[in-house]
């Protein structure tokens, strides 16, 4: 057994979940698991639900170790772990919504996905009739207070949310976030789908992180099925991976400076964006390359014509990056806004786990190629680069530096790209199986977990987006900044909706 | 230093318009674009875009019309933040049921004429979301639609297609 199960009471290892265990665990080991969350022992990776039981993957980053925890909730309740551990908040909230299952003595019982308008409640457990539509915002007393209500619907081309902001003069003093505009019912949707399927509706589960979805999707069913998926597959899913985070963080660099008014870096990066997505369209035969990844491999090999798109690419940035970090780094205007802005505390980093550049900027390094670690990147060399001030320039600084490890990484994927088959044949199962998957995306770490059934169908995906733990920290990071500046530390997080609405 | 930096910048791009797998038909859309453009609206056409629940993937592609590339702007398309200022409707995603109120209220305070397009596979029926409980079927069963541009995500040159017969329909109409 491992270290991190053997520290509970009284555990049930589960049998066929793989690469970790899974412990089905009693309400005393349930709390012993917040409390060791609470205290920063652990950190905590995902919480989910299905019909009669909930599940926790905690994770000791100092022993390198996860696990999955498994709780009966024999009577539709589970004890709160957001009482005392507050990153679990929203978790159980979307808990409560979709299966109806209520989280005892949490510090907030309100709705999160469900608005009232699906025509019932409860729509993967025991459905129930729907619940009302009205949403009780926080109360806000004191004096010279004004709230300021945007959305859903923005002013720019972005995803759909609700901020409400309370204000005093031009400082925010608070902001409440409300979601759940974009929940597609995509994990209802995958149960009792093929694995096929399941892995085209991981990959429009977020649709800048198309890979990161469906990588970490192939690789949980993978885990869950024993496949051993062909070296050269391996290879290409990472190159795959690497473009998108290139392409990702070069549109981000530019749309965080044009949100500082300085549209220039925007026009910039977003020609070498296009850049990046082209040169993906040649390699792989789509822009964002999705419905690339399959279950047992990748659908597309990588021809010559590619290899030879993807070397001019390496080129063209490796031609602009200097220009482009120069010019942010010798703009003071630019960095008078960017500079001390937004600020995430390291201590709220480590708290909530925020795993991307949102973490990487306030001091916590985690990242999922380093360790748990997967394949190819356990035999690749690239840094983490981390630092300390915490504030949207600091996350400009990690996406420049991440592309020049993506720049690298690709290098060396091209150099040492194996020949061979590019897909596994999938044998049935069976008997039931389980399999997890941790894949860094762009945006930071997205989590899989799923249920295969005997007959290779699926009989329970969840996937969890790094920006369940990142948005909160917006909330923290805008407080006593002006309004002004909200919309330059939303675009540094850049956190996704569609990913975490589901 | 630094204006030597930025005029190199400026210059490249304005000086060498990056190559274009497929210039040609890009150009004759931009010249039919423009002329069609100009008789239909006179001068302009706004675009109010709203994302009824898409993964983000259209949001994207249609970030990327104002890439230097595409340049959508030198057409007389303009993004507009006011659904007030708006001409065309641009939709993208199934129409959750959670959007489904944001959607209408949008498209109802638009002033006529109007248009929508649909953008993506999942806006033309719901795609792969169809039959999910909190989802519509497409954004035809919330608004009335003009056009549905498939692809998931279309990319830039099929949005621009899409953007032309539109106006090509608006011109017949009108």
């Amino acid at each position: 057994m491992s270290q991190l199960l053997s520290q509970i009471a009284s555990t049930k290892m589960m049998a066929h979940h793989r690469p970790w265990p899974r412990a089905a665990v009693n309400a005393e080991g349930w709390r012993f698991a917040a409390d060791q969350l609470a205290a920063g022992r652990w950190v905590l990776v995902g919480l989910w639900g299905e019909r009669h039981a909930v599940h926790m993957a905690v994770r000791d980053e100092a022993a390198n170790e996860s696990a999955v925890l498994s709780f009966a909730a024999a009577d539709g309740r589970f004890p709160s772990v957001a009482r005392l551990h507050p990153p679990a908040l929203r978790l159980e909230r979307t808990i409560q919504d979709l299966f109806g299952l209520i989280a005892e003595d949490a510090p907030d019982g309100r709705p999160w996905l469900d608005h009232g308008r699906w025509g019932m409640s409860a729509p993967l457990g025991t459905h129930g009739p729907a619940n009302a539509a009205r949403y009780p915002f926080l109360p806000v007393e004191g004096d010279s207070l004004t709230e300021i209500a945007v959305g859903p619907v923005h002013a720019g081309i972005i995803e759909p949310g609700f901020f409400r902001f309370t204000t005093n003069g031009e400082a925010v003093v608070r902001l409440e976030q409300r979601f759940g505009y974009t929940h597609k019912g995509l994990e209802n949707l995958m149960a009792g789908a093929t694995l096929a399927r399941g892995i085209d509706l991981a990959g429009r589960a977020c649709g800048d992180s198309t890979v990161a979805y469906s990588y970490a999707f192939a690789r949980a069913a993978e885990e869950a099925l024993e496949v051993n998926v062909p070296p050269r597959a391996v290879w290409l899913r990472a190159l795959m991976a690497e473009l998108e985070r290139m392409a990702n963080h070069f549109g981000d660099f530019g749309a965080i400076c044009n949100d500082a008014g300085f549209a220039l870096m925007l026009a910039q990066c977003s020609a070498v964006r296009e850049r990046v997505l082209r040169t993906s369209d040649t390699a792989f035969g789509h822009r964002m390359m999705r419905d690339c990844l399959a279950v047992g491999g990748v659908a597309r090999d990588l021809a010559a014509e590619g290899i030879t798109a993807i070397h001019a690419l390496l080129d063209e940035t490796g031609r602009a990056l200097p220009r482009l970090k120069e010019l942010y780094d010798n703009t003071a205007s630019l960095q008078d806004r960017t500079v001390s802005t937004g600020i995430v505390t390291a201590a709220l980093a480590k708290q909530y786990a925020a795993g991307g550049y949102v973490g990487r900027a306030s001091g916590r390094s985690f990242d999922a190629r380093q360790a748990p670690s997967y394949a190819p990147y356990d035999r690749l060399r690239f840094e983490v680069p981390v630092r300390q001030a915490g504030d949207a320039d600091a996350r400009v600084w990690i996406r420049i530096e991440e592309i020049e490890q993506s720049r690298a990484l690709i290098r060396q994927i091209l150099d040492h790209l194996p020949a061979g088959d590019i897909r596994a044949e999938l044998r049935l199962p069976g008997e039931a199986r389980e399999g997890v998957a941790l894949v860094e995306g762009f945006r930071g770490d997205v989590f899989a977990w799923l249920r295969v059934n005997a007959d290779g169908t699926l009989a329970r995906a969840h996937l969890r987006d790094p920006s369940w733990f990142q948005w909160p920290l917006l909330e923290a990071a805008i407080e006593n900044n002006i309004v002004a500046d909200f919309p330059l530390c939303n675009k540094s997080f850049n956190c996704a909706y569609s990913g975490t609405d589901l | 230093m630094r204006k030597a930096i930025l005029d190199n910048l400026i210059r490249g791009i304005a000086t060498e318009p990056p190559p274009v797998p497929d210039a040609a038909m890009r150009d004759e859309l931009a010249r039919a674009l423009a002329e069609r453009a100009r008789r239909t609206l006179g001068r302009s056409l706004s675009i109010r875009a709203v994302d009824a629940g898409s993964c983000n993937g259209c949001e994207l592609e249609i970030h990327a019309l104002s890439n230097p590339f595409y340049d959508l702007e030198r057409f007389g398309f303009s993004f507009v933040a006011s659904p007030r200022h708006a001409d065309v409707l641009l939709v993208t995603g199934p129409v959750t049921k959670n959007m489904r109120e944001a959607l209408e209220r949008t498209y109802n305070a638009m002033p006529d004429p109007k248009w929508v397009i649909a953008v993506g596979d999942c806006a033309k029926d719901g795609g792969c979301f169809k039959g999910s409980y909190a989802c519509c079927a497409g954004v035809s069963s919330v608004v009335p639609v003009d056009l549905h541009l498939p692809g998931c995500p279309p990319n830039p040159t099929a949005l621009l297609k899409g953007l032309l017969a539109l106006l090509e329909a608006g011109a017949k109409r009108g």
